[in-house]
């Protein structure tokens, strides 16, 4: 196809338009029958290029009605998206007349109008990952999707390697099935490694079977780093200093899109760039835990240019395209240079000019990797994550749902769900398991079998149980877990938006504290939200969200140690950032590209060690767990720990010493196992595992849960499985997850072995000046599980040192009831006594553990 | 009754109502001079409610609250064990227990005087079972109730139903266990079972029957560590519609 057929040939003349090379080899593609993925910057003309085929098939087509007319599904990751995408069809689709209609289906889609489109189903159906599950899941749906010709997927790199994508992969396997004829189409934002992308398209799994056409150039961006005037931080995230720079920017520019990398962060920007607001410029904030109108609202506002900037999230990393934003900045370090330019990517969506943005680092550290980032960029290299098998609690939702749609032999979704890229790979064992699972929880304990919730017919076929039990499947839809969240509601007034459940249980009446860019302060919690008035005062708080913060790309990190050690790279680096390595030259030594600097130095009574890992938070979490059981069992009395995205700090009573013993590789097999299953992170994992297979329900059919029930049991019945049953298909699903999903523990490997042999090892006299970063870091730890009754411990010694020794239990008792009358009766009251000649009871409160008492 | 510590666990003793009470780490109450322990809420058999509605919990909570059970049983050794109601997790509980199961609860309870409060969950006694059931009990100054009962006492209580926890903040962050509240009038105790959660100590519920403060004791591995509370504070109308129930909920979901 050299050019479109008409009417669209026309349509795009009239408009001034030619047809770009891509959108034809789509409609190439297309003819041929074959399923395609599409590689694009942003402004591309890539969601046309899309749609461009169905339109071309469907203009000739008879207008058909009832089941079967549906002829082209389009998914993305974002509701929003898919609103916005039918409003553009729309304008070739009225413009030529063509005998087509567009409707989205999203759970916001009111009852009546599903009902309607599944009597009469539209030619193209815009819809979520979740929606698609749901419609596949109804008995119907085979004659629904029997007519169907193509699958458009968008965003599809945002997708694939999650659990979206994985439930995503699945409902395509399926549909494969119930439409063998239908191609696929992909459209995706610049990857650095296609392939995975390509075999997550494909109908077999494997990526030669997918075309790609991949769209290079555009012009390159222009990125700068922008420094706050005066003192360059040591520490610190929020890169507030640099807020007189970045509203400076803003009223120079004409939209400006601020990109944050934390919702309290975001809160901070926002209220610090209101405060210099003299012009009162309209600047907006926009996150995840506002409501949804909130965020559409701001969205509008944004799109019909009322605004001149926004402080985001990554909850705008993704969705509706703004032509008119024509500046992009990044405070705080970007973490990954595919993040990075997704979000410069926002800035300027016409290809041929440069998208424009600026990185605003928040320390010394973040300076260094904003250069990495940069060069990066220049070179256009990107970091991207290996493909992850596809999760068992997806698969377990999967199956449910395609029973509630028709009885199945289980070798024939077997083979089906193998079809799936992330489920290539999946043995016989883990389906079978994750089926006995769903049918009745699969334990070696078999006492649930007259609860189950499939049954097998005398031919093999697997039957759903009831109706109930499909009812509680699609309430529970979905991937997605938050954590448990409360409403934040102005008393008298709206919903501002959501915290979570534990920010709120920190809050005492009359706390004051920021969101929604408000001060606010907090009233009470009543049984679904939590109160506030506006106009909070004093010191305010923040609420931060678990899990929010990205560590750094592997990638990126490897640069960020090429920079510190490579002297000629410095002048990338603005001048006090080159002095300070220049000082850390003379007064220890330069991180080294292949190797382990760590450092030993005595501060304040203590003992730190500080590793220069460079591997991101949450590898060095782990790894300061792992560190610091050996150091307690090497006797140099470890108190606490902290990691940074570069760092990992330790502080002990005594010093470390026999350094290379304590970064051994065998540090992964000896504790690792152990540590791991009593650690947060797989509980958490757990967690989500559980609600995910459906374990734990978010909704129960007629009780409307409030979230914060949600979670309580997942520890407790993680606890319970892992002493009766460890090798259950929940656990090895949470182990498979943690171990491979995670990455960090493979980053923790990739420590070591740089380490081994090449550890240099400073015994200094004082603090670094690497050093100093780290030791002003926010957010120490203390390691989990037995620590915690150690830190019990000491906090209980401490409160009884306040209160004095002697007055314990019915003493305190006395004390805390003294001055209250006696009732008549009541005779044993037990009075104050002043203990002095009594004894402390050492049964009771001991001494702390000796390695706490030397702090 | 065995006041001899077992290794590493170390009870700390309350005196209530002229009465010397031991509290024990792992969540119960003995009263050596009646050789009596007392245990609160156990939810028996709450997985299998669960499973009935769908949800397949893993079937082992039961196993391990007895043997949990068991272990405080050999050490203290008892001649007498006070439940103190929601002990199976609803009225048909004890019908759907597992053969196994139900040997070690016999076998936990031979030769032992069994009282089972009622409570909300299990408001029958349980079938099949020894032991007298009861809607509450006073011995001498101490009465076993389900339920706290508000205001006035006479003279002192020992309650389940609430499942109290606490957070003790610490330098690294607060760490929160379940947890006995008591102060000179009341003990409540901390829920016993395995599949039993926690409402916060500070929750009006609980902090409202301790008007004057309270003392939180949270279970340790080994020992308890010792809170105080202050006295409530006055809360806006808004907090005291989080009633009784509600907070109770939380832990007994399907209840």
């Amino acid at each position: 196809m050299r050019t479109l057929p008409e009417p669209f040939a026309g349509w795009f003349a009239a408009r001034g338009w030619t047809p770009r090379p891509h959108q034809l080899a789509l409609c190439r593609a297309a003819a041929a029958g074959e399923s395609a993925l599409l590689i694009a910057p942003t402004g591309g003309g890539k969601t046309l290029a899309g749609f461009l085929p169905s339109l071309i098939a469907l203009a000739d087509r008879p207008r058909r009605a009832g089941p079967g007319a549906l002829h082209t599904l389009y998914v993305s990751p974002l509701k929003a998206l898919a609103v916005d995408i039918a409003r553009n069809l729309l304008a070739p689709v009225e413009a030529l007349g063509l005998p087509i209609r567009i409707e989205t289906r999203t759970g916001d889609t009111p009852q009546n109008r599903r009902a309607r489109q599944k009597e009469d189903p539209p030619e193209i159906l815009l819809t979520t990952p979740e929606s698609l599950l749901l419609l596949l899941s109804q008995p119907e749906a085979a004659t629904y999707f029997a007519g169907l010709g193509a699958v458009v997927v968008d965003e599809i790199h945002a997708l694939a390697g999650s659990k979206r994508g994985d439930q995503l992969a699945l409902a395509l396997s399926r549909l494969a099935t119930l439409a063998p004829a239908a191609r696929r189409v992909g459209l995706s934002a610049t990857v650095a490694h296609p392939e995975p992308l390509r075999a997550f398209l494909s109908p077999t799994g494997r990526a030669g079977d997918v075309r790609l056409i991949q769209v290079r150039g555009g012009a390159p961006p222009a990125l700068s780093v922008v420094l706050p005037e005066g003192h360059l931080p040591w520490g610190g995230h929020m890169g507030l200093a640099s807020a007189p720079e970045i509203y400076r920017r803003i009223e120079a520019a004409r939209v400006t899109i601020v990109f944050v990398n934390t919702r309290a962060q975001a809160e901070l920007v926002f209220q610090a760039l209101w405060k210099l607001n003299d012009a009162v410029l309209p600047i907006a904030l926009h996150h995840g835990s506002l409501t949804i109108e909130q965020r559409r609202k701001v969205e509008a506002a944004m799109a019909a240019g009322r605004l001149r900037g926004v402080v985001a999230t990554a909850s705008l990393d993704l969705g509706i395209d703004w032509g008119d934003v024509d500046q992009v900045i990044q405070v705080g370090a970007p973490k990954g240079v595919a993040r990075l330019l997704q979000r410069v990517g926002r800035a300027n969506h016409r290809m041929d000019e440069p998208s424009r943005a600026m990185l605003v680092p928040a320390n010394r550290f973040e300076v260094v990797e904003c250069a990495a980032a940069l060069e990066a960029v220049r070179h256009e290299e990107l970091d991207g994550d290996a493909p992850r098998p596809g999760g068992l609690d997806v698969l377990a939702q999967h199956i449910l749902a395609m029973a509630c749609h028709a009885p199945f032999r289980p070798d024939d979704l077997h083979a089906e769900v193998t079809r799936a890229a992330p489920y290539a790979g999946l043995s016989r064992r883990d389906f079978d398991d994750v089926l006995r699972f769903v049918e009745d929880g699969g334990y070696a304990l078999r006492v649930y079998d007259r609860f189950r919730k499939l049954f097998r017919d005398a031919e093999g076929l697997v039957h759903v149980r009831d109706q109930r039990v499909a009812r509680q499947l699609r309430m529970n839809l979905g991937t997605i877990v938050e954590s448990p969240m409360v409403k934040v509601r102005l008393r008298g007034g709206p919903v501002l938006g959501e915290v979570e459940e534990w920010f709120v249980s920190t809050l005492e009446p009359g706390d004051n504290f920021m969101f929604a860019g408000q001060a606010l302060r907090f009233e009470a919690l009543d049984a679904m939200s939590a109160v506030v008035s506006r106009g909070g005062e004093g010191e305010l708080r923040v609420p931060t969200y678990a899990g929010s913060r990205m560590p750094l790309s592997t990638w990126l990190a490897a640069r960020v140690r090429e920079i510190l050690h490579e002297p000629r790279k410095w002048r990338l680096l603005p001048a006090p950032v080159q002095d300070w390595l220049r000082l850390q030259r003379r007064r220890s030594a330069l991180p080294e590209k292949d190797g382990l600097l760590v450092e030993t130095f005595p501060r304040g009574g203590r003992w730190f060690m500080v590793a220069y890992c460079f591997e991101g938070r949450l590898a060095h979490q782990t790894l300061g767990m792992l560190v610091t059981k050996r150091m307690e069992r090497a006797g140099f009395a470890p108190l606490g720990y902290l990691a940074t995205d570069y760092v990992l700090a330790t502080w002990s009573a005594f010093e470390p010493e026999g350094i290379e013993a304590l970064f051994e590789e065998d540090l992964l097999g000896e504790d690792l196992e152990e540590w791991m299953a009593e650690s947060s992170m797989l509980r958490r994992t757990f967690r989500n595992i559980a609600t995910i297979a459906g374990l734990i329900e978010k909704h129960h059919p007629g009780h409307e849960k409030r979230p914060r029930q949600m979670t309580m049991n997942a520890d407790l019945i993680y606890d319970v499985l892992r002493k009766h049953e460890p090798d259950h298909i929940l656990l090895r699903a949470t182990r498979q997850e943690a171990a491979g999903g995670l990455t960090d523990v493979a980053r923790i490997g990739l420590v070591l072995a740089r380490a081994r042999g090449r550890i240099r090892h400073m015994r200094l006299d004082r603090v670094s000046p690497l050093a100093v970063p780290a030791l002003i870091e926010e957010g120490r730890e203390w390691v989990a599980g037995g620590a915690e009754d150690a830190l019990l411990a000491e906090a209980a010694a401490l409160v009884e040192e306040v209160t004095g020794g002697d007055e314990i239990f019915a003493e305190t008792l006395a004390e805390v009831t003294e001055g209250i009358r006696v009732r008549a009766g009541v005779v044993d009251t037990p009075r104050h006594r002043h203990g002095k000649e009594r004894p402390r009871r050492a049964r009771f409160v001991r001494s702390a553990p000796k390695s706490l008492n030397d702090a | 009754m065995a006041t001899s510590m077992h290794a590493g666990m170390t009870p700390a003793p309350l005196h209530i109502a002229g009465e010397r009470l031991m509290l024990d780490p792992a969540g119960l109450l003995a009263w050596p001079a009646r050789q009596t322990l007392v245990v609160g809420d156990l939810h028996l058999e709450k997985g299998s409610a669960f499973a009935r509605a769908g949800r397949f919990l893993p079937p082992y909570d039961t196993r391990e609250t007895l043997s949990r059970l068991q272990l405080a049983l050999r050490r203290w050794r008892p001649a007498r064990l006070i439940a103190l109601g929601d002990s199976f997790h609803d009225a048909e509980g004890s019908r759907r227990m597992a053969a196994e199961d139900a040997a070690l609860l016999h076998r936990l309870l031979a030769g032992i005087e069994m009282l089972w409060v009622l409570g909300n969950h299990d408001p029958a006694p349980p079938a099949g079972l020894p032991g007298t059931a009861v809607e509450e009990y006073r011995e001498g100054r101490l009465t076993f109730r389900h339920e706290a009962r508000r205001g006035a006492l006479a003279p002192a209580e020992i309650s389940g139903h609430f499942h109290p926890k606490a957070t003790m903040p610490t330098r690294c962050g607060g760490v929160t266990r379940p947890c006995f509240v008591a102060d000179a009038w009341r003990v409540m105790l901390p829920a016993f079972g395995a599949y039993t959660g926690g409402l916060d100590a500070g929750d009006p519920a609980i902090a409202g029957l301790f008007p004057r403060g309270a003392r939180l004791f949270l279970l340790g591995r080994d020992r308890l560590y010792s809170l105080p509370t202050g006295p409530v504070r006055a809360r806006p109308a808004a907090a005291a519609t989080g009633s009784a129930k509600d907070g109770a909920a939380t832990d007994t979901g399907a209840g």
